[in-house]
């Protein structure tokens, strides 16, 4: 059993679940068009949206839907004590990490579709003139920000007080990821956009993914076995 | 790799202050279907986790064979069945489709083909493309049940199988067990059921407040024998 | 150490008694004149609030290689330390901030920087306390990775902040100063080692009591 093979297979099988629900991707999605309109009513003033708000707003509903996604995904888990089923498997923990990852991650995919263009249309930002360098940061951002958010839901699934303590572990930690997100969007956002400076942010935020993905690796099986 | 016997060695488990097993000493064989008992609370299910390799004991050892749940590593995990108070069984997918994943994790060969087995085992091909979630709890449990003995494990630790069943799959489960005697698996399985374990198990031992003693063979009844040794 | 208890205590004390005395006699600082000399307290507690953090983090990765419980107790006696003196460095920073630059709160590297690393290890604590059995292990991989996310805090704050003017005024040491300034600065290290001590003490007797409870049950 590769590694690869059981991160196919367990992923697989997350999408299955969800698919057959869709619970966790409509309400995700409805939470993240909600975060945006409430901060549309927030930020826009006298009918014009505040500058430079776009960067802003689209991040921190990514950190909020990616928090929800999270929370719910290892909620699931816990009813059935399905993660304990699959620790009992023969196969390597950390592949269990990694798909738990990916699935997430495809997850936040799919509601980022929704609210990249809905920010550009309500906070009339720029957000499709260097669109490869933007779905790059979102790419980067979103790896980083899940990495350490599926490491610390899988944790967090049998303790108490979860449902708090994800979001008040999450964001200290993540905090690089939102500062290089939102400044590098805002970076293609100006009125004389830098893709330099972008692409300096980009590099932050891959070099945090790289670390924090190989720490949660690391520190996967210690932590869930008991 | 395979092994021909579990042994508990002064086996201690502590949940912050309160011993749920003190100083628990077993031995079981292949070919032996041994009835773990008790009271509630007694730790029965902390002691199968254990052997699961789910929870390591805060003192002693678990030795399979010769190996211990270190050196064992996912191998031995391969050769463990498991069927745990909560069922494993995700409620979103089907039947078939719970069966074919783990088979799958599990790297059966033919995975396919051991599933069809294994759904009419459980007396459930007719509902194999339905939701677990529309299950019973009894149906729930042959599932499980099934799940747990997929991959033709070695070591078959059960907690509380006979569950919600009723006579027609208590006796399928029996049967079942029996059979898994005879190709030399190690059972160690806890009930409440006393009756359906008497002329199932080879040995009896009793759990109580964390300590194990041997419940005597031969003569009277199980419940008579588990009361005395229970009360002792 | 606990022969060596008391006498560090006295000397900790000792030096915490002469410091004013150090700090009234050091010269002023040319812009800020009075008010610099808080930073005489300021530094040394954010000095000790990285070394817990650090503490912590070490400990942590002790704890989860080889499950020594000494490692846990040290670990939290760290998170503790630089909650507390990140709290001190929080309260003596915004004082000396309005004073000198007429503004409670900036955001320059050094104080967010220090303000992310203050929520991670209370959070830390949050979950020690609020997470149920088990919560050890789980903090043990939150102080590791708060610690490990401190350079990236660093520097992403760094560059968010070269892009706006700068408003800090770090004061060179002159002469006078630095005698006093490491001066303080052993004095809160040693308290720290006190500290530190004396909690990963009281968290041995816990587990003693805890192990006697269990003995009771035999």
């Amino acid at each position: 059993m590769t590694f690869l093979r059981v991160v196919w297979l367990v992923m697989r099988k997350d999408l299955l679940v969800e698919l057959r629900s869709r619970e966790i991707v409509y309400t995700t999605m409805f939470f993240a068009v909600s975060c945006v309109l409430v901060f549309a009513f927030g930020f826009v003033r006298e009918g014009q949206p505040m500058e430079d708000v776009g960067a802003g707003i689209l991040w921190i509903a990514v950190a909020f839907s990616g928090t929800l996604a999270l929370g719910r995904a290892f909620e699931r888990e816990r009813q059935s004590e399905t993660l304990r089923a699959l620790l009992l498997a023969p196969v390597d923990r950390p592949a269990l990490y990694i798909a738990k990852l990916l699935g997430v991650l495809v997850l936040l995919a799919a509601v980022e579709v929704i609210i990249v263009p809905l920010v550009a249309l309500l906070f009339q930002a720029p957000l499709f003139r260097h669109l490869a360098m933007l779905l790059a940061l979102l790419a980067a951002g979103t790896i980083g920000f899940t990495a350490v958010g599926t490491l610390f839901g899988a944790m967090l699934a049998r303790a108490r007080s979860r449902d708090v303590l994800l979001p008040v572990l999450l964001y200290p930690i993540t905090v690089p990821v939102i500062i290089a997100g939102v400044r590098g969007t805002s970076a293609l956002l100006q009125a004389d956009p830098d893709p330099a400076v972008a692409r300096a942010w980009l590099s932050l935020l891959v070099s945090f993914d790289v670390v924090f993905i190989t720490l949660a690796l690391w520190t996967f099986e210690p932590v869930m076995t008991d | 790799m395979d092994f021909d016997s579990l042994t508990f060695h002064e086996v201690t488990r502590n949940f912050g202050r309160r011993r749920a097993l003190n100083r628990v000493s077993l031995t079981c064989r292949a070919g032996e279907i041994v009835a773990l008992l008790g009271p509630n609370g007694a730790g029965k299910s902390t002691l199968l986790s254990i052997a699961a390799t789910l929870l390591t004991p805060s003192a002693g050892a678990v030795r399979y064979g010769d190996r211990t749940a270190r050196t064992g590593g996912s191998q031995l995990r391969a050769r463990i069945g498991f069927l745990a108070h909560d069922l494993f069984v995700y409620p979103e997918l089907s039947a078939a489709e719970n069966l074919l994943f783990f088979a799958r994790l599990h790297g059966l060969a033919d995975a396919e083909r051991d599933v069809d087995a294994a759904l009419a085992q459980a007396g459930l091909q007719d509902r194999r493309d339905d939701p677990a979630v529309s299950f019973s709890r009894g149906m729930r449990q042959r599932l499980a049940i099934e799940r747990a003995l997929l991959h033709r494990p070695r070591l078959v630790l059960l907690d509380e199988p006979f569950t919600g069943l009723d006579d027609a799959a208590v006796a399928a489960t029996r049967a079942r067990l029996s059979s898994l005697r005879e190709s030399g698996c190690i059972v160690l399985l806890t009930t409440h059921d006393l009756e359906i374990v008497e002329h199932l198990a080879d040995r009896a031992v009793v759990l109580s407040g964390g300590r194990l003693s041997a419940v005597d063979a031969g003569g009277t009844s199980l419940r008579e024998r588990y009361r005395q040794a229970a009360s002792s | 150490m606990q022969r060596l208890f008391l006498p560090l205590t006295l000397l900790v004390a000792a030096m915490f008694a002469y410091a004013p005395v150090m700090i009234a006699q050091a010269p002023f600082e040319s812009t800020m004149l009075l008010v610099q000399k808080i930073f005489y307290f300021h530094v040394p507690s954010w000095f000790v609030m990285f070394s817990g953090a650090f503490l912590c983090a070490g400990a942590s990765v002790v704890y989860l290689a080889k499950g020594s419980r000494n490692a846990d107790h040290y670990a939290l006696a760290g998170a503790e330390l630089a909650v507390v003196f990140g709290l001190m460095g929080l309260i003596t920073g915004p004082l000396w901030a309005r004073k000198a630059w007429g503004v409670w709160w900036e955001w320059d590297v050094k104080l967010t920087l220090a303000l992310v690393v203050w929520l991670t290890f209370v959070a830390y604590l949050l979950l020690r306390r609020y997470g149920g059995a088990g919560s050890e292990k789980l903090a043990a991989g939150v102080g590791i990775f708060g610690a490990a996310n401190i350079p990236f805090v660093y520097y992403s704050v760094n560059w968010w902040r070269t892009m706006h003017p700068k408003t800090t005024v770090v004061p060179t040491l002159r002469e006078g100063m630095r005698g006093t300034f490491w001066f303080c600065v052993l004095a809160f290290m040693l308290l720290m080692v006190l500290i530190v001590a004396a909690r990963v003490r009281l968290e041995r007797q816990r587990a003693l009591v805890d192990d006697l409870f269990l003995e009771l049950e035999d």
